[in-house]
């Protein structure tokens, strides 16, 4: 119903702005300034960071220290083991944290009224599960999914053997994990259903298509870049996060990989947080910490960079 | 200002349409004969948005094959009239109606239960073009595909067709699957009412197709309502008294949620019964 029309314009004076921004002019250069000097110190902190991992780091990488496990107590050799466990981990949370964060946000965005109380109340239900700290996820997880859905599965079906599912591993870690990303995904793929405009929405439903239909091929392949960022930044939380997996299945060593959803795995953080605390000689592990710290931030950055490239194609080729 | 009341009773003494045959019909009564030429038959119309009333009482009768013009000033509610007839407004929550609209004599929100097949045979285009983000033969061929249709030759037949009916095969035919974001407003706008004809509606409802588009494209939009009326009824929102005045064979004139009165284009135009109407058109207010 918006159309050209020629209404009186309205006589709002001019001159009043003109007088409102003086005032405003003054007081321009200290915020400037407070806000540089922010970006400074920021900018000098990543800095220092990184520049002393890549230095002390940078030196201790090689094939062999990539491909081989760790010998001599962690004094020596590579840390593979825990490379493979870390993307195994975050790809086995990604396929179990991406489908129910975006299945809950459709939900939200498109079923719910966003005023009713349930709605509400879930939306508050997921920032206060952004706001938990990890050490209790880490918690949770031995207690629900291991102690509880695992020694299920033990009691019903081996009742038997020993421990199967009712132990630490990699399934449960990465359950644990996907627990603790699941807001930001949730968080990240309603922003991108946000930006659906409700004129290709209406367009679809006016054409005949059901509203699963317009769901289906029209509102998730749009917001696919959006539903790749949140997949992005849960991997990039999710990759750095020691204390939920310090209980349920990351393991100190371990002289295989793992081969089935309930082995244990090393874990790159984890291998970072036993190496500095628990090893019986510090110094001469050093080089190797800060090595892997480095391979830790470079897997992040390259599985983050991967995500991008992913993200950028869809754009260009939904888009423009 | 008159009341309620007042502007229906005039609309059921005054406007000739309403006191055809058709005027008493009910669900229950047979013979399309008598019916043959209504399309959509509305009657005591009231529409709320969230128990904000935003129509009052309208009745009127849309004629098969035949363009139907409504104009108003803005929010006089013609828009949301539009929309009942597809029932778009089912999807702003909140909304409401009461009294009936008809199409082929079926109450179309007592009598169906399937809303999508409804919008199939009752297609709409926009005031915005709004193609999908997908190639141009994608777009034309959404409403077949959501409505099941998987054979690829006569998906690619119907695209073709329908382009060409469009008057846009010409200008596209060699680049069907670049993305319809690549097009012009004004093509694009005929590609969105491609798309809406790819489904082969019997009405198509038009909100201001070309209140967005330079004058050549408005003209090419104008051209193709003229074409597309042999096979399609027509109903169209507009804010241009002199579109409305080219294109359309009826024109209701709607002010505040009332339809002050309605009738043949040129009659409406040059002797209009209503003040109101007089005003409007000749540029009094609006």
């Amino acid at each position: 119903m918006t159309g050209i029309q020629l209404s009186p314009v309205k006589e709002s004076s001019p001159r009043h702005n003109i007088h409102e921004s003086f005032g405003r002019k003054s007081s321009g250069r200290i915020p400037a300034g407070l806000t540089a000097t922010a970006v400074i110190i920021i900018a000098m902190m990543l800095f220092i960071i990184l520049g002393n991992i890549v230095l002390n780091g940078v030196g201790v990488i090689d094939w062999k220290f990539l491909s081989h496990p760790p010998e001599n107590g962690m004094e020596g050799g590579g840390i593979f083991p825990a490379i493979f466990g870390t993307v195994a981990l975050v790809l086995l949370m990604t396929i179990a944290v991406v489908p129910v964060g975006v299945l809950t946000a459709i939900y939200l965005h498109e079923y719910t009224s966003p005023h009713s109380k349930v709605t509400r109340l879930i939306r508050m239900a997921i920032n206060n599960l952004a706001g938990v700290p990890s050490i209790v996820f880490g918690l949770f997880g031995l207690g629900f999914f291991i102690g509880f859905v695992g020694n299920g599965i033990d009691t019903l079906f081996y009742a038997d053997e020993g421990p199967v599912w009712g132990q630490p591993a990699i399934i449960w870690a990465s359950l644990t994990l996907s627990v603790l990303t699941l807001p930001v995904v949730i968080v990240a793929t309603e922003e991108a259903l946000r930006t659906i405009p409700r004129e290709i929405k209406d367009a679809s439903l006016a054409l005949g298509a059901t509203k699963l239909q317009t769901i289906i091929k029209v509102v998730i392949p749009n917001s696919l870049p959006g539903i790749l960022t949140g997949a992005i930044l849960a991997i990039s939380r999710g990759a750095g996060e020691v204390a939920p997996i310090m209980f349920t299945g990351a393991a100190y060593y371990l002289p295989y990989l793992p081969q089935k959803l309930n082995d244990q795995f090393m874990e790159l953080g984890y291998h970072i947080y036993v190496m500095a605390t628990q090893s019986p000689d510090i110094e001469a592990t050093k080089p190797i910490l800060y090595g892997t710290v480095l391979v830790l931030l470079l897997l992040t950055f390259m599985l983050n960079f991967s995500a991008i490239i992913i993200r950028s194609k869809m754009r260009s080729k939904n888009a423009h | 200002m008159p009341t309620d009341k007042e502007i229906n009773l005039a609309i059921k003494t005054e406007v000739p349409y309403l006191n055809e045959p058709s005027a008493n019909s009910s669900a229950g009564q047979p013979g399309p004969h008598i019916n043959e030429a209504h399309k959509v038959v509305v009657r005591d119309l009231d529409f709320f948005y969230s128990g904000q009333q935003a129509l009052f009482g309208i009745s009127l009768n849309i004629v098969e094959k035949k363009v139907f013009a409504l104009i108003g000033p803005s929010g006089c509610g013609k828009s949301t009239f539009l929309r009942t007839l597809n029932r778009m407004n089912d999807t702003i929550p909140g909304t409401s109606l009461k009294g009936s609209i008809k199409i082929d004599n079926l109450d179309i929100y007592k009598g169906i239960k399937d809303v999508s097949s409804l919008r199939t045979r009752v297609g709409m285009v926009f005031q915005k073009s709004n193609p999908f983000p997908k190639s141009i033969f994608e777009n034309v061929a959404y409403g077949l595909r959501v409505n099941g249709i998987k054979d690829k030759r006569l998906i690619a037949e119907v695209v073709e067709e329908t382009l060409k009916g469009a008057f846009l095969w010409e200008e596209v035919k060699d680049k069907l699957d670049h993305s319809a974001y690549a097009l012009s407003g004004g093509q694009q706008q005929r590609l969105c009412i491609a798309r809406a004809l790819a489904v082969q509606p019997e009405i198509l409802l038009m909100d201001e197709p070309a209140s967005a588009l330079d004058p050549l494209s408005t003209a090419k939009i104008e051209d193709l309502i003229n074409e597309l009326k042999k096979n399609h009824t027509i109903v169209i929102v507009t804010h241009n008294m002199q579109q409305a005045a080219r294109v359309s064979d009826v024109t209701a004139f709607f002010y505040e949620g009332y339809m002050i009165e309605y009738g043949d284009t040129r009659k409406l135009f040059t002797k209009p019964e209503k003040k109101k109407t007089e005003d409007y058109i000749t540029g009094r207010f609006g």
